[in-house]
């Protein structure tokens, strides 16, 4: 996609920022632009977004970005965080009725991807609950929708139930819930035709087939590419209907998806599921933070975020940069540090987690060598304290001595003295630079 | 003349059942915009910051696209004060003026490009291109009955041959119209069904043959490898061959059209787009940016599920459509 993430936009602003020292009022109204802008461009609502922005500017001028020392990131935390709540929890369950069968209805658009959802439901029912699923031809209207369910169906081999096109749906729908019945199927899935929502018939069939169903689930079913008409569709189909749940599909295309917040901030019900392909295995449960990075264009950059956070001790975050600063950063500060980057899990991970990272050649294949890291854990281990303090004193014998302890290679151990000797270099140009260029003690994944 | 001299003439001229048809269909889009727009000049005495920014929102929810929609306001911003505009009624042209810039482009062959390119001798082969669901198969039925009204022969091939039902869905078409459908089993090479349909068309003196494919998200690379095999076979078996290939659109779809339109271009270079579902209250914004970068054309709309439910686009009729309300109040003072 063409458009920048979030975090991109934050970028110009937060550079702005950083030059200053200082974050205004006015920053955090700039950052905001940028955040609307993110939003839009990722088919968010207008209207949708503006009452977001709002939430978020609010929350974000109430001191949490002011004096937070990495206020992009904080813009970023905030905004993913209030995006996930408006996404609501992780809700994949179906509804199973007291009495059996549980009747599901599927409602939405032409072509948002209703027969084959139904398909993949079906599918689903069968393997993960063990259900016994009956499918219901109820597109009387576009040429072939009862063949392209029944082919579904033989594809599963499951019934599909249908009564021609010259019968009414609202007429299937009944017969369909008597052979249920008497079959003792425990499901009824009823896939009607693509309509449009201001089709006052077509609307009203449905209403009527409503009433003769009872559904237990309506569920709208919604095409992930929707721009800012998805407010519109997912309204008026609430409106008239009652929905009770929302599957968004073909997210396995390259779309923003802010339909998504749009449906969920006009109807207030669960989006439930992601279709992810054509298949009938390709239906997931949907995950609100997921899809907030993804609306945001953000990679998985604030599963990162929080595991630094959690894993960095502020306090000796601080410390160190202290002891940079005064240039007494010992081997003993570096093992530590190299704990905290440790925490924070399997480096590759880490890596497939930043945006962009899986764009650049070279890079997507990288394998970080875990190995190495703990080797040179195990050649500071195997120093005295005295060595770690002044690694300058460490000898060609207590190099042996070291290697040996460590089970590595004097090689190695070199190589390490003369790493560390560089970066001792290069912290101490850092600290020499001019007053206000300076920046607090970042790791280098920050 | 001016624009909008020029654009009433034409309307007034075709006071036809074409512009009824494609006003009908808009009626809904533009009640819902025009109205807007309406309501906001007679709300707004004067031309000021609030007034563009309520601007800004109405052609947003249209998915004009924020980039397109922000650049427009700054010209609007600049044209109002050249000209020194201070009635928001002034507005309403102007405003027209630009949307039809934005989509024209500098694109000189601006006027040419709406037409089909149809062969007057000879086989005549349209591929269909588009991701899944848009209105493929449904386009192929209506420009086949539009084609056959013309006094043309038409032949269908089954080139989707994946979807489930998609093959039985395309021959009911072939039935309505009276267009014979040339298919494979499900499951088989789309590119040995196209080749068969040539063969086919070129034995029985088909005048225009229209390829059905499989729905397919651009970003499924294997999927636009499949679709550039498919159109390799028609230009290797019919020279200069395939003479169009219309990417379908939904104009419910938001600014991942544009992606669309890129991916698609480069794999099978699209010579025109077909916008359907304009009967529904979305818009298709996006295609005026789409033309913009692109210069692919919107050559018909779709405006809803019957044989001759196809119209073509007319640019000047399309924005008119949206603001038909502001030229007709305009027209009246
Ligand atoms: N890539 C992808 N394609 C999907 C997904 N869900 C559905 N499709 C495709 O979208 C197209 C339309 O799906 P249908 O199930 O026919 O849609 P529908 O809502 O029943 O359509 P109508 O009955 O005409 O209103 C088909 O090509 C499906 O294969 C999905 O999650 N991912
Ligand atoms: N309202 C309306 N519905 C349309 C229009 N064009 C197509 N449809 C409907 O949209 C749905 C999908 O149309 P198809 O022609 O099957 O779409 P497709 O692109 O061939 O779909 P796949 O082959 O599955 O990718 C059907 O229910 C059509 O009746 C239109 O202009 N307006
Ligand atoms: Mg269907
Ligand atoms: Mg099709």
């Amino acid at each position: 996609m063409p458009f920048e993430g979030l975090s991109e936009r934050l970028q110009n602003v937060m550079n702005k920022i950083r030059g200053k020292g200082k974050v205004t009022e006015a920053d955090v109204k700039e950052m905001m632009r940028e955040v609307r802008l993110a939003l839009l461009e990722a088919d968010v609502n207008f209207k949708v977004v503006k009452d977001f922005v709002k939430r978020v500017s609010e929350r974000a001028v109430g001191q949490e970005v002011l004096k937070s020392l990495t206020p992009g990131q904080q813009v970023i935390k905030v905004v993913k965080e209030e995006l996930t709540e408006l996404m609501g929890g992780e809700q994949s369950k179906i509804a199973v009725a007291s009495r059996p069968p549980t009747v599901v209805m599927m409602v939405g658009l032409q072509g948002a991807g209703k027969t084959t959802t139904t398909g993949k439901l079906a599918n689903l029912l069968r393997k993960r609950y063990n259900r016994k699923p009956l499918l219901v031809a109820a597109d009387i209207y576009r040429p072939a929708a009862i063949k392209q369910l029944e082919t579904l169906g033989k594809q599963l081999n499951m019934p599909v139930f249908s009564l021609g096109d010259q019968v009414s749906p609202v007429e299937i729908a009944k017969q369909a819930l008597e052979k249920a019945k008497e079959e003792h199927y425990d499901y009824v899935l009823i896939d009607t035709a693509g309509r449009l929502h201001v089709d006052e018939a077509l609307m009203d069939e449905l209403k009527q087939m409503k009433e003769v169903a009872k559904p237990d689930e309506i569920f709208l079913v919604v095409d992930a590419m929707t721009g800012q008409d998805a407010v519109n569709v997912a309204q008026s189909f609430h409106e008239q209907l009652g929905i009770t749940g929302v599957i968004l599909t073909k997210l396995d295309g390259d779309t923003r998806g802010g339909a998504a917040l749009s449906i969920r901030a006009v109807t207030n019900t669960p989006i439930k599921f992601v279709g992810m392909g054509e298949k009938l295995d390709a239906l997931e449960p949907f995950h609100p933070e997921r899809m907030a990075s993804r609306i945001l264009g953000m990679g998985d950059v604030l599963t990162l975020i929080e595991k630094a956070q959690a894993a960095v001790d502020e306090e000796k975050a601080k410390e160190l940069e202290q002891k940079m600063r005064t240039a007494t950063f010992t081997l003993d500060d570096f093992l530590e540090q190299l704990g905290q980057v440790r925490k924070l899990g399997p480096l590759d991970e880490i890596l497939k987690m930043l945006p962009g990272v899986n764009k650049i050649k070279g890079l997507n294949n990288i394998q970080i060598d875990e190995k190495q890291i703990s080797r040179v854990e195990a050649i500071i281990r195997s120093m005295t304290k005295e060595e770690k303090m002044h690694p300058e004193i460490i000898n060609g014998s207590r190099k042996k001595r070291i290697a040996k302890g460590s089970g590595t290679s004097v090689q190695e151990v070199n190589r390490l003295l003369k790493q560390f000797d560089e970066m001792k270099k290069m912290m101490k140009m850092m600290t020499n630079m001019p007053k206000g260029k300076k920046r607090g003690f970042k790791f280098p994944f920050m | 003349m001016s624009f909008f001299k020029k654009l009433k003439e034409k309307i007034t001229q075709q006071a036809d059942s074409v512009t009824e048809k494609f006003k009908q269909g808009l009626t809904k889009t533009r009640d819902s915009f025009a109205g807007r727009v309406n309501d906001l000049i007679a709300r707004y005495r004067k031309v000021d910051e609030e007034f563009f920014e309520e601007l800004e929102e109405i052609l947003i929810s249209a998915d004009v696209g924020v980039t397109t929609v922000m650049d427009l306001i700054d010209e609007l911003k600049m044209e109002v004060k050249r000209r020194n505009i201070q009635d928001p009624k002034e507005m309403q042209e102007v405003i027209s003026e630009k949307l039809v810039e934005i989509y024209r482009g500098d694109d000189e062959e601006y006027e040419k490009s709406a037409a089909l390119n149809i062969q007057k001798d000879g086989l005549t082969v349209i591929l269909f291109v588009g991701v899944n669901g848009v209105g493929k198969t449904t386009t192929i039925g209506k420009l086949a009955h539009k084609l056959k009204t013309e006094g043309k022969t038409v032949m269908l091939a089954a080139g989707d041959t994946f979807r489930a039902g998609a093959i039985e869905q395309l021959e009911v078409w072939g039935e309505r119209v009276g267009a014979e459908v040339i298919k494979q089993s499900a499951g088989s090479d789309p590119a040995a069904v196209v080749y068969d349909a040539i063969q086919a068309a070129k034995a029985r003196r088909v005048d225009v043959l229209l390829c059905d494919t499989a729905g397919r998200l651009q970003n499924k690379v294997n999927l636009m490898k499949e679709l550039e095999k498919v159109k390799r076979v028609i230009e290797r078996e019919v020279p200069g061959a395939p003479h169009e290939v219309l990417l379908v659109l939904d104009a419910t779809t938001g600014q991942n059209a544009m992606s669309q339109a890129k991916i698609f271009k480069e794999a099978t270079n699209v010579t025109g787009i077909v916008l359907t579902k304009l009967d529904g209250t979305a818009k298709g914004g996006i295609v005026l940016a789409i033309r913009n970068e692109l210069h692919i054309p919107v050559k018909f709309v779709g405006l809803g599920e019957k044989m001759d439910d196809l119209q073509p686009f007319d640019p000047e009729k399309y924005v008119y459509g949206l603001f038909a309300d502001l030229f007709e109040g305009k027209s009246e003072q």
